[in-house]
């Protein structure tokens, strides 16, 4: 079989700096949230307030870590752990750069949306197991929100792979190494950027965890560090849908002048902070809203979008 | 390879007679789960990776979360846990898993072995497969999706 | 019929995609023009920020331009308190002023809500711009009379209610007030 998996440095390496940086966008997200808002942001602990980090680790680390009595022990303790396991499992197929990347699988296309959809676990068991309502209602808008963005998800990306001829991601960077899939593939792009942010459920699609309705929706009832695992869970997930946008359509490490990993950050870089533009400046719709655009307007303009791009293949 | 083979297959087994024996039918949705991407890793190890991630799309990822979706809609509390509990009786279970260990063991025993060389199967030859030779089938199931589509639209106009 | 759903699905699109860009797209990019407007945050403690004149912060009790206590112990401020912070109880002294013996505020119940000031004929009791009054004991937020007298006269600096008032202390007897003509005397027939 022609696997091709890296070295043990390389996966330690992507592991430590993939979770350090979706760390790190906690800073991140406040600073940039700051500046869009007037405001300055968590400036405090060490230069410009970079150690934020380190202080929210610790007191997510000595916090009590609290299991309701009345909820369901087993799959409480289960459903935050899915969602680091899966999304991180994701990263294994990405490629930053040649030479870099966990694996090199002939379906990691069909992977992270596998994984992706797994990630719906966490956020209904999660929901489920707390026994309390505005969880439950968390969840359950989770779950229909995650259910049928996924379907959008898969479909967008096929333009892609048809275009390449390949599931495998590497081959799918190589392929753009004369234009970038987003002028072929811009509606796909569109919806799954759209997909992307409904997928990690952050916001404008955050209907899940729904603040102002909802409590914190699924993990109202966590602390500490299964909070937390929830948390920087969001932030992979945010960084995983920003890889991805840059590997399938923003031709990945591709670039001049400057070396192919520092390309592939700058790319992945720019999504996130578009992302978090989206969170300052978008309102969350509503539920039936959000449902009624998905399977109404982005499900069909996915197919159209599959079927010309499959005709003019064909051509 | 092999070793992958009987380790997801062990899980599988293992997995599946949990879900089986469960009280809470959340925990044994989540086995249900655990069994059904040990089944994809089987696949994976016999040479069938596109399969294999499909099976853990479709089956893992989006029809056991229907069935989980509609189990938090019935809101199962301590009744039905008790209801399982008479269910599992022993007298209920133990003739019936005996005739299913005869079951096992002559199907093992009649089992051919079986070279398990593998030749990696991707998304190339099983498309070429599915609308060559299995066309046919195909559009049949291809149909029913659709009269399911068309009655589920139905159901919901309503 | 079939024509017209059409053209109201396509009318539909049409007008999500316009919303999208006139509606979504404009406000990303206005929100995102804010990376360079200045911040309105005040960086507290090393920046102070600008207190205004009449905020109703710490309370005072000031003394009038002679330099003797304002306060004349009416009991005024602690019945409009609405929390009942003030204690106070009035005492004279030999040249027959009245002051408070002793004048506590509870500042744990104090809600700075300036009724006090507002009620005060005196002008003794101030509200001022000062804010910063966090303790680590609960006891040590109960102030005392000699925590809460200052030397200065507040806000007011010509109040001084002795100086017009009828009643006699020593040093200034009736009549002698501000505006004030002598005491008629009721038992002389002169004009």
């Amino acid at each position: 079989m022609n696997w091709e998996v890296g070295s043990g440095l390389n996966i330690a390496s992507v592991l430590i700096v993939v979770i350090v940086i979706a760390a790190m966008l906690i800073w991140v997200e406040r600073r940039l949230l700051g500046f869009w808002q007037d405001r300055l942001g968590p400036n405090r602990v060490g230069p410009f307030g970079l150690l934020q980090v380190v202080a929210d680790m610790i007191k997510i680390f000595t916090k009590e870590d609290w299991v309701p009595p009345f909820s369901d022990r087993f799959s409480f303790v289960l459903a935050p752990g899915i969602i680091m396991i899966v999304i991180l499992m994701s990263f294994s197929v990405i490629p930053f750069a040649p030479g870099v990347g966990v694996i090199n699988s002939n379906i990691a296309v069909l992977f992270v949306l596998a994984m992706a959809s797994l990630g719906a676990y966490s956020v209904m068991l999660g929901g489920l197991s707390s026994n309390n309502k505005y969880a439950l209602l968390g969840s359950l808008r989770a779950a229909a929100q995650m259910v049928s963005y996924e379907v959008f998800m898969g479909i967008s990306l096929l333009g892609v792979v048809a275009l390449a001829g390949s599931f495998n991601l590497r081959e799918i960077v190589v392929a753009q190494e004369n234009g970038w899939f987003i002028v072929p593939q811009f509606v796909g792009f569109v919806i799954f950027l759209i997909a992307g942010v409904a997928e990690s459920h952050r916001l404008p699609f955050d209907i899940p965890e729904a603040e102002q309705e909802i409590c914190a929706g699924y993990h109202t009832e966590y602390s500490g560090m299964k909070f937390g695992m929830f948390f920087v869970g969001e932030y992979l997930g945010l960084v995983l849908i920003s890889s991805l946008i840059t590997v399938l359509f923003f031709g990945g490490w591709h670039g001049p002048l400057l070396p192919p990993i520092v390309w592939f950050v700058i790319k992945a870089a720019i999504f996130i902070a578009f992302f978090i533009l989206l969170r300052a400046a978008i309102p969350r719709p509503r539920y039936d809203q959000l449902m009624t655009y998905g399977w109404l307007f982005l499900l069909p303009l996915s197919l159209l979008n599959l079927l010309i791009t499959g005709a003019l293949i064909l051509l | 390879m092999i070793s992958l083979f009987y380790v997801a297959a062990i899980v599988a087994v293992i997995a599946s007679m949990l879900v089986i024996i469960q009280v809470n039918v959340v925990h044994a949705l989540i086995y249900l789960v655990l069994s059904l991407l040990a089944i994809a890793v089987v696949f994976f190890s016999l040479g069938a990776p596109f399969v294999a991630v499909l099976e853990a799309i479709v089956y893992a990822g989006a029809i056991m979360v229907l069935f989980l979706f509609v189990v938090m809609m019935l809101n199962l509390g301590h009744a039905s846990r008790q209801q399982e509990r008479v269910w599992l009786a022993t007298s209920g279970w133990l003739l019936p898993s005996l005739l299913a260990g005869v079951l096992f063991w002559g199907v093992v025993s009649s089992l051919p072995s079986i070279d398990l060389s593998v030749s990696v199967i991707g998304a190339r030859e099983v498309s070429i497969r599915l609308f060559g030779p299995y066309v046919l089938a195909v559009e049949l199931a291809s149909f029913l999706l659709l009269a399911g589509l068309v009655s589920a639209y139905h159901i919901a106009k309503r | 019929m079939s024509t017209l759903i059409k053209k109201s699905l396509f009318a539909k699109l049409l007008a999500l995609v316009k919303d999208t860009l006139t509606s979504q797209v404009v406000s990303l990019w206005k929100v995102f023009r804010h990376l360079w407007v200045a911040t309105d945050t005040v960086q507290y403690p090393e920046q102070q920020p600008y207190m205004f004149p009449r905020w109703r912060g710490r309370i005072i009790l000031t003394r009038d331009p002679e330099g003797e206590e304002r306060c004349v112990a009416c009991n005024l401020c602690a019945v409009a308190c609405p929390v009942d912070c003030i204690a106070l109880q009035k005492t004279e002294d030999e040249a027959g002023r009245w002051y408070p013996e002793f004048f506590r505020i509870n500042f744990s119940r104090c809600i700075m809500c300036g009724f006090c000031e507002e009620a005060c004929p005196t002008n003794a009791i101030q509200l001022t711009p000062d804010f910063e009054m966090a303790e680590y004991k609960r006891q040590d937020m109960v102030w005392e009379k000699e925590d809460l007298l200052i030397s200065g006269t507040g806000k007011y600096h010509e109040s001084n209610f002795y100086r017009v008032s009828g009643k006699a202390i020593k040093g200034k007897d009736k009549g002698e007030a501000r505006n004030e003509s002598s005491p008629v005397d009721v038992r002389s027939l002169l004009p």
